[in-house]
């Protein structure tokens, strides 16, 4: 009996970890492989952590990725409080028949590519784009506005891009959450900033988690958006994997990059979840 | 029984036909393989081309991940080749017996022959030629006529360059260095990387972004939104049809020459389409088109007759006699430099 | 004494449909005030109007003197028991009755104290590190209750908040919850369609039926004179004839269907003719009257004993087939009975009550 049972337990899971195995480790194998070798100064392939020591002594490798965690973070914040009110108003709010609008609105960017999404961002906010011209002709703006290239645009860019990942989970975690929640809430004399963050966001919870990972690890991910918006500032992470394996041909240094992203992309996502916990529980408390 | 038969027999017959219907991959820049000329040179021959654009770095990537394979024709730039060939191996000699040698221009084949040179074997035949110089908006940067303005505090905003190795190079020149010189003298190269660096990084508040996308710089061009970029020419003489006061200048320090060649990768799996390929681009009428099209001059010999002459205006405004003799053409790049380069480029593009 | 809550022609509708119908009347301080009606007759809509969840479309809502109108909820010194109860599932229970209480920025010693003392009260003592979802139904119950007690509302309003419940617990919950308001002295609405709950705690009761109230009363006020056919209907249970009135006066004679005559009374005097519904409690039928002066007498054939304790009774058929309840004394008396008997039921005039159809 009991052996039965795993037998079959062994069954169900063999093509999971097989598919575990084949699409994910195996890849990174040779990956991995690759970042533990370089070139001695014989020019000789030899096993070295120098890309990995690289990292942490050369201060623009760590200074930018830094930069790109703590934006991604960032991007991860305002993606959040953005997509609150949205969700909110998408599920508790909207008739019917405009929700299913909405909805569509929200994922109408996404039928279309990013690339051309960024340049139709580009479009409008270059200096000699849409928006400066309605600027001008209105007489708001005497010099048009070079509102491309900086950190706010990019931000902006990046928020915009990642909106409907945060949207979806919220939306979901939200129509579980029973209107007499909140009527009761107001009820007890609570405010509507009250609400929100007793009530409505430890309900979302497991929602923001899930929406927060995603946009986080798309923002860190993300090289198109910094690269063309974010303009002559932003050595985006992402960019110096791809420039060592592309312009320099360092694959073993990109390689390293590619892992160490990895790893300390986990770990901020681990620190981040013990934190929330942490600090959910005393809201709620 | 007989039904099955009968269509496994067709089966068999389509897969055959199929598999006869030859390809040729090429790995090439946009514009390099004209669609006119893809469809002349499929009736001509019956052989499919399918393009796929790239650069210079992401050619050699994409070879160097599959050791040579995907593909049976690529075009590098021909500094690019000998260290690359030397480290990685991704590209077979050439049989210049197969090429037909009146097409070329003779010095041109010589040079690229000699550039590419490793262990015995050549490794590319030219295709076209051009230079990076700088794109000016004389209404407005009148004055522009040396790398330095990319560096001039007058044009603030005003002014655009890739975040590339040529760009590096050519600030080695705004800055007094040769470059080229240096190749051999790592030290040397350094010291001047680091100069390049500082200035780039001083001068970072006047520019108005690292351009990615040519399309794009000509856009920024044209709308005005830039005054000054390094570019190739070709952009400028484009921008030139349009507009008069923008065209391309070649700098007094000369315009950086570049050769974009013909190589084969090592496991190419239709070399015989490859060389014939080759051999049509290289007809004079062929390479004429193209020039027309894309204002990229060729090494084809007889081409020059074939050219429009708008085309060849803008060749003879840009280029006078002096200014293509000072013509700097990039020597092959020492292995070692590159890894040298992208640091430097990273520090720049990383700092505020 | 002063009342509470006054509502005054209070009328809420949706488009063309009027949920609550140009409804009026006066909850005193202290009362245990139920509103009884069927499923879908306007209480809840009635109710969140009052708690301020829901703007009226014409009439007032007077809490203690002060005008509702534009009120939030969150402002209103009143609190309302969900008829889901809505504790909040990621709070503990001293978390939940806390909530309130930390709105009003009370101190946490302060707060810790009265949790406490709402949680004794509520015969939950001990309970505050509870998860809800560990709750029992009535513990839950009670619960949402102290959660809102704790608030010391001036008006304390309950939507149905037994109606989770199962019936054992309902019983039990029912007598508790009159205690507990008697104990606390804090005015209750409560809304129920049930109308044994409505009988057993209240101290007045508004009959509710499409958005109209059909009679506010004392419960035996409504059980012994109701005003309405409605209400004599849904309040208890009663035994129905149609009739025709054959003679009118201070008391009627009404003919009914199976050709019995039955002298009755009735609030108003119908002229003869009218077709009337006659309504007639079971207990008020008695089994083989000894003394048949004054009484409408008839024999049924007993059909079934509804065996029930103390509230047992019998099912009868008349010889036209109408079917009548009576109630069994609790002295045994009739214990001989058994169906297919034929027995002699008796009733006095004045326990019938006419209504005009
Ligand atoms: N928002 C609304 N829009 C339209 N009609 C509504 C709305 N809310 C309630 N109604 C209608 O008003 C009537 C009364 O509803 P209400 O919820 O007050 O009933 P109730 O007496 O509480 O019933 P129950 O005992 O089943 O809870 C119902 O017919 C309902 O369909
Ligand atoms: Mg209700």
């Amino acid at each position: 009996m009991k052996s039965g049972f795993r037998l079959s337990f062994w069954l169900f899971l063999a093509p999971v970890l097989l598919w575990l195995f084949l699409l994910i480790v195996l890849p990174h194998i040779d990956l991995l492989l690759l970042s533990f070798r370089g070139e001695n100064d014989m020019g000789d392939l030899v096993w070295t952590i120098d890309n990995y020591k690289n990292f942490f002594i050369e201060p623009i490798y760590w200074y930018t990725f830094v930069r790109t965690a703590l934006y991604a973070i960032v991007t991860t914040l305002c993606t959040f409080v953005l997509a609150l009110p949205v969700s909110f108003y998408i599920v508790k709010l909207a008739r019917p028949r405009t929700r299913g609008f909405l909805t569509v609105l929200l994922l109408l960017p996404f039928w279309v590519s990013e690339l051309v999404r960024v340049y139709g961002w580009m479009i409008l906010l270059r200096e000699s784009g849409v928006l400066n011209y309605f600027l001008l002709k209105t007489g708001l703006v005497q010099q048009p506005v070079e509102m491309l290239y900086n950190d706010v645009t990019m931000i902006m860019g990046l928020v915009y891009t990642s909106m409907l990942f945060m949207v979806v989970p919220l939306i979901s975690a939200m129509e579980s959450l029973d209107d007499s929640l909140i009527e009761a809430a107001s009820d007890l004399e609570a405010s509507r900033f009250t609400i929100l963050r007793t009530i409505i966001i430890p309900h979302c919870k497991p929602g923001i988690t899930s929406g927060a990972i995603v946009v986080f690890m798309l923002a860190l991910g993300n090289y198109l958006t910094p690269n063309l918006m974010g303009g002559k500032n932003s050595l985006w992470f992402t960019e110096q994997i791809y420039n060592q394996f592309i312009a320099s041909f360092n694959w073993n240094q990109g390689a390293a990059f590619g892992f160490l992203l990895l790893v300390l992309s986990s770990c901020i996502i681990w620190v981040g979840l013990k934190l929330s916990r942490h600090r959910l529980g005393e809201v709620a408390a | 029984m007989k039904k099955i038969t009968l269509l496994t027999a067709a089966c068999c017959f389509f897969m055959a036909t199929a598999v006869q219907a030859e390809t040729l991959k090429i790995l090439t820049w946009k514009g390099y393989a004209p669609q006119v000329l893809i469809e002349k040179f499929e009736k001509d021959t019956g052989i499919k081309v399918e393009a796929t654009y790239s650069n210079n770095e992401e050619m050699i990537a994409k070879l160097r991940a599959t050791r040579g394979a995907g593909f049976d024709l690529a075009q590098p730039s021909q500094d690019r080749i000998s260290s690359v060939q030397e480290k990685y191996k991704i590209y077979q000699p050439v049989d210049y017996g197969k090429i037909d040698a009146k097409l070329f221009i003779p010095s041109m084949l010589d040079a690229v022959k000699a550039n590419t040179k490793v262990g015995g074997n050549s490794y590319a035949v030219p295709f076209c030629w051009g230079t990076s110089g700088l794109i000016v908006n004389s209404d407005k940067a009148a004055e522009a006529d040396d790398w330095n303005a990319l560096l001039d505090p007058q044009y603030k905003g005003r002014i655009s360059y890739r975040l590339k190795r040529p760009t590096l190079i050519a600030m080695g020149y705004a800055l007094g260095y040769d470059p080229f010189a240096l190749y051999s003298d790592a030290k040397g190269y350094k010291e001047m990387l680091d100069k390049v660096a500082e200035e780039m990084i001083r001068t970072k508040p006047l520019v108005k972004n690292y351009w990615a996308n040519g399309d794009a710089l000509l856009e920024s061009m044209r709308s005005g939104e830039v005054f000054v970029a390094m570019a190739w020419d070709n952009g400028g003489w484009k921008l030139h049809d349009e507009n008069k006061a923008i065209d391309f200048k070649a700098p007094e320090k000369g315009a950086l020459g570049w050769i974009d060649t013909f190589a084969i990768p090592a496991k190419a799996k239709n070399v015989d389409a490859a060389y014939k390929w080759i051999n049509f681009m290289m007809a004079p009428e062929n390479a004429a088109y193209f020039t027309s099209q894309e204002k990229v001059p060729t090494a084809s010999l007889g081409a020059n007759a074939h050219v429009s002459a708008e085309v060849r205006a803008n060749f003879d405004r840009s280029f006078p006699k002096e200014t293509i003799d000072n013509i700097k053409w990039y020597p092959p790049v020492p292995a070692k430099l590159e890894i040298m380069e992208g640091k430097i480029l990273d520090k720049i593009k990383a700092a505020k | 004494m002063a009342n509470d809550l006054s509502v005054g022609n209070l009328i809420r509708s949706f488009g063309d449909f009027t949920a609550v119908d140009n409804v009026s009347f006066d909850v005193p301080q202290g009362s245990f005030f139920s509103i009884l009606g069927p499923s879908g007759c306007g209480k809840t809509t009635l109710l969140r109007m009052i708690a301020g969840f829901d703007e009226p479309s014409s009439g007032t809502i007077t809490i203690r003197d002060q005008d509702m109108r534009g009120v939030p909820p969150n402002k209103r010194p009143v609190n309302l028991v969900f008829q889901h109860l809505a504790l909040f599932p990621m709070m503990n229970v001293a978390d939940n009755i806390a909530f309130g209480l930390k709105r009003r920025g009370m101190k946490s010693t302060e707060i810790v104290r009265r949790i406490e003392a709402i949680l004794e009260r509520v015969d939950l003592p001990g309970y505050g590190k509870k998860q809800i979802r560990q709750l029992s139904g009535g513990q839950k119950q009670r619960v949402a209750i102290a959660r809102c007690l704790v608030m010391e509302p001036s008006v304390l309003l309950l939507d149905e908040p037994l109606g989770a419940l199962d019936l054992k617990l309902r019983e039990q919950m029912k007598v508790e919850l009159k205690k507990l308001q008697a104990k606390v002295g804090t005015t209750f609405i409560y809304i129920t369609h049930d109308q044994s709950e409505a009988l057993v705690m209240s101290d007045h009761i508004a009959v509710m039926n499409e958005g109209r109230f059909e009679q506010v009363g004392s419960p035996r006020e409504l059980y012994s004179e109701p005003q309405t056919p409605f209400v004599a209907r849904f309040v208890g249970d009663n035994n129905v004839w149609s009739g025709e009135v054959v003679e009118s006066g201070e008391r009627l004679t009404v003919r009914t269907g199976e050709e019995l005559l039955f002298t009755t009374r009735s609030h108003k005097s119908y002229a003869k003719g009218s077709r009337v519904d006659l309504f007639l409690r079971p207990e008020a039928l008695r089994i083989e009257p000894t003394d048949t002066n004054d009484l409408n007498t008839f024999e049924v054939d007993v059909k079934t004993i509804l065996f029930d304790g103390a509230n047992s009774r019998l099912l009868t058929v008349m010889p036209g087939g109408h079917e009548l309840l009576v109630s069994l004394p609790q002295n045994r008396q009739f214990d001989h009975i058994r169906p297919g008997d034929r027995i002699l039921l008796g009733w006095h005039p004045d326990a019938g009550l006419c209504f005009k159809v």
